[in-house]
């Protein structure tokens, strides 16, 4: 393994983990407002599957969109502005949290209707087919949008017209607080949902970013070449709540449940992998920190400073003139 | 030339897609059975299935797929087979079409034209006779044409594929055989344009699509009592061309608008508080409004007559309108 490719992984997560940290102080702060659903815990997925495509596909997601639009490559400058809903966000302050878009980095945004982007992903694909091109689409949903109607019609259209997207399933096990269990009927192996339809399906291990790299390099070869779906189910675990409307835990699940997941943080298994094969050291990591921490301090120094959007830029964008 | 709506859809779609490759048809039996009402007629000859793309029957589905093809740079053209069906697209239509050049703030468009027929035809029942209109009105970042003759239909069907926002484009079973005298050549109508169809210096009427149709029949038969109906088509009804409409309100004094929907908070009664607010002072009269009874369609021919707006009524409206304004 090669030293500096490790590293540059942990740094995309750790920034993602670090903004999202800063992101709740900033909720908390009242800097950020509406709802902010925080990927810690899952970072390996984003970061694993982003590092395995090109610069020009395409990549679209759900409402707990950070971590993606931050993998494919956005200002975290601009994706913190946008939280505080600011002029000089990403989105100009109109999208906020679950809407964020990056187009010119062919991020194509976070949609916050269960299952209503994967046809959306579905139509990226089939323009990429239509018009001869060779990119792929990374589609990313959680297991809750699985059951709804909407994916098994994204499905079988994609399977039926052999579209290149491949639908990463991040199984973090809870839609909102209902456990897999007791929302899909095939919980045990979600990936049968697509095979059902033709699809060719592979788990893997969310927490650990080498293999979902690993396995995406592959599969994102196997698209490319001849354009066909592909499923991922990604078994993953969200360490906080579902937004920052609830705590970790609650109700719905133990406390003791997340402190047991919390020892497969993605982020400490490779820095674990990384000192032990002697590819890094302490001063390493407390570079990246320090890095990354000055970054995120510039992000949120630079959205606090923002303006807010002008009241003229209310009625623009509904329309293109 | 004299052809029927239907022919001239087919020759608007046809003409763009041999214009722009960006451009294409998809949606339930578009293809290899030329369209449920044979719109796409000789497509899938023509373009081949690449371009005229035959779905499941998934609307949700194949309306997103559509959407997102739409932002990658594609020009689709989604038939419905009826705007019943559409219902289970509104998702992709209302938060994903609508919205998203506004939530990406200016980023990503949407260029897609989802047209079909709405409204009633011949005892369908209720599901399958219902005018939506006004919930796509309702909706920010959508469009809404509803032309009434084949010139028309022709003219902004081809502005609507060209446009850069999603469009509905709604249409009529009962409209697409009429036939109308359709303009030689290549043109296209605005969005956005109202057309004045009979001048008349009485009352005025709004009404669109197929309503149009007995509005002008209505003006004719009023004409031989000395009444003069000016009959005004607004064609899109968003953005709606309050200019136009409210011109001849000023001019008449009394508007009667006649809409097929359901009365309760109804197309008609938008464009009523529009006029109301630009030419409250030169009414003679209140504002009427001749719409659809307040039920599901009934399948029975007299109950469904009873549900559609007809000649007598709108007779009637306007006549009282005219008498009680003198």
């Amino acid at each position: 393994m090669d030293r500096e490719d490790l590293l540059t992984l942990y740094r995309q997560m750790l920034l993602i983990r670090r903004f999202e940290e800063r992101s709740a102080e900033m909720y908390a702060l009242a800097k950020i407002a509406g709802f902010l659903h925080l990927y810690i815990g899952e970072e390996a997925i984003a970061v694993g599957a982003i590092a395995a495509i090109r610069a020009d596909d395409y990549v679209i997601s759900a409402y707990r969109d950070h971590g993606h639009c931050l993998a494919k490559g956005a200002d975290p400058g601009q994706v913190m502005a946008e939280l505080f809903g600011k002029a000089t966000g990403l989105c100009k302050g109109k999208g906020g949290s679950m809407h964020l878009v990056d187009a010119k980095r062919n991020f194509m945004g976070g949609y916050a209707i269960v299952g209503g982007h994967l046809p959306l992903a579905t139509g990226l694909a089939f323009a990429v087919n239509y018009q001869k091109r060779d990119q792929v689409v990374l589609c990313f949903f959680g297991e809750g949008a699985l059951p709804s109607g909407q994916a098994h019609e994204a499905f079988n259209l994609a399977a039926l017209w052999k579209l290149p997207v491949i639908f990463i399933c991040e199984n973090n096990r809870y839609g909102m607080g209902t456990p897999v269990q007791r929302a899909v009927a095939l919980y045990s192996n979600v990936a049968a949902t697509a095979r059902s339809y033709g699809i060719e399906a592979e788990p893997v291990d969310g927490m650990d970013v080498l293999a979902v790299r690993a396995l995406m390099r592959r599969v994102v070869k196997l698209v490319r070449s001849v354009p066909h779906p592909y499923f991922v189910e990604a078994t993953t675990y969200r360490f906080m709540g579902h937004s920052m409307a609830d705590p970790a835990h609650g109700h719905y699940r133990t406390k003791e449940e997340v402190e047991e997941e919390r020892k497969r943080d993605p982020l400490v298994l490779l820095r674990q992998s990384i000192m032990n094969q002697k590819l890094g050291t302490e001063a390493d990591f407390k570079q990246l920190e320090r890095e990354v921490g000055e970054m995120v301090a510039a992000a949120v120094k630079f959205a606090d400073e923002s303006p807010f959007p002008a009241r003229t830029a209310l009625e623009e964008d509904v329309y293109i003139e | 030339m004299l052809i029927s709506y239907r022919e001239a859809l087919n020759q608007a779609m046809r003409e763009e897609m041999r214009r722009d490759d960006r451009i294409f048809l998809i949606g339930e039996e578009v293809g290899y059975y030329q369209g449920a009402f044979k719109v796409s007629k000789g497509f899938v000859e023509e373009f081949g299935s690449q371009r005229v793309l035959d779905t499941p029957i998934t609307e949700a589905g194949f309306t997103g797929l559509a959407i997102g093809a739409a932002m990658a740079g594609l020009h689709p053209i989604v038939e419905l087979m009826t705007f019943n069906f559409g219902i289970l697209a509104l998702d992709q239509i209302v938060n994903n079409a609508a919205k998203i050049r506004y939530m990406s703030g200016g980023q990503l468009s949407v260029p897609i034209v989802i047209r079909g027929p709405g409204s009633a035809a011949h005892q369908l029942g209720a599901q399958h006779s219902q005018s939506l209109e006004a919930w796509f009105c309702h909706v920010p970042g959508l469009k809404v044409v509803a032309p009434a003759t084949p010139h028309d239909a022709k003219g902004l069907l081809k502005s609507a594929v060209r446009d850069q926002n999603p469009v509905i484009f709604i249409e009529a079973q009962l409209l697409y055989s009429i036939k109308g005298e359709v303009q030689e050549g290549e043109y296209t109508i605005p969005i956005g344009q109202a057309e004045l169809k009979r001048q008349g210096k009485d009352v005025t009427i709004v009404a669109y699509s197929k309503m149009l149709l007995l509005a002008l029949e209505v003006a004719e038969l009023l004409a031989r009592e000395g009444i003069e109906v000016e009959v005004m088509d607004p064609r899109t009804l968003k953005p709606f061309d309050l200019a136009t409409i409210t011109a001849s309100v000023k001019k008449t004094g009394r508007l009667v608008i006649v809409e097929e929907g359901w009365r309760f908070a109804g197309l008609g009664a938008q464009i009523a508080e529009s006029v109301y607010s630009e030419a409250f002072d030169y009414l003679d009269g209140p504002i009427v409004r001749v719409t659809g009874a307040d039920v599901p369609m009934p399948y029975s021919r007299p109950l469904e007559d009873a549900a559609i707006p007809d000649r007598d009524r709108v007779l009637a409206a306007v006549r009282r309108l005219v008498k009680g304004g003198n």
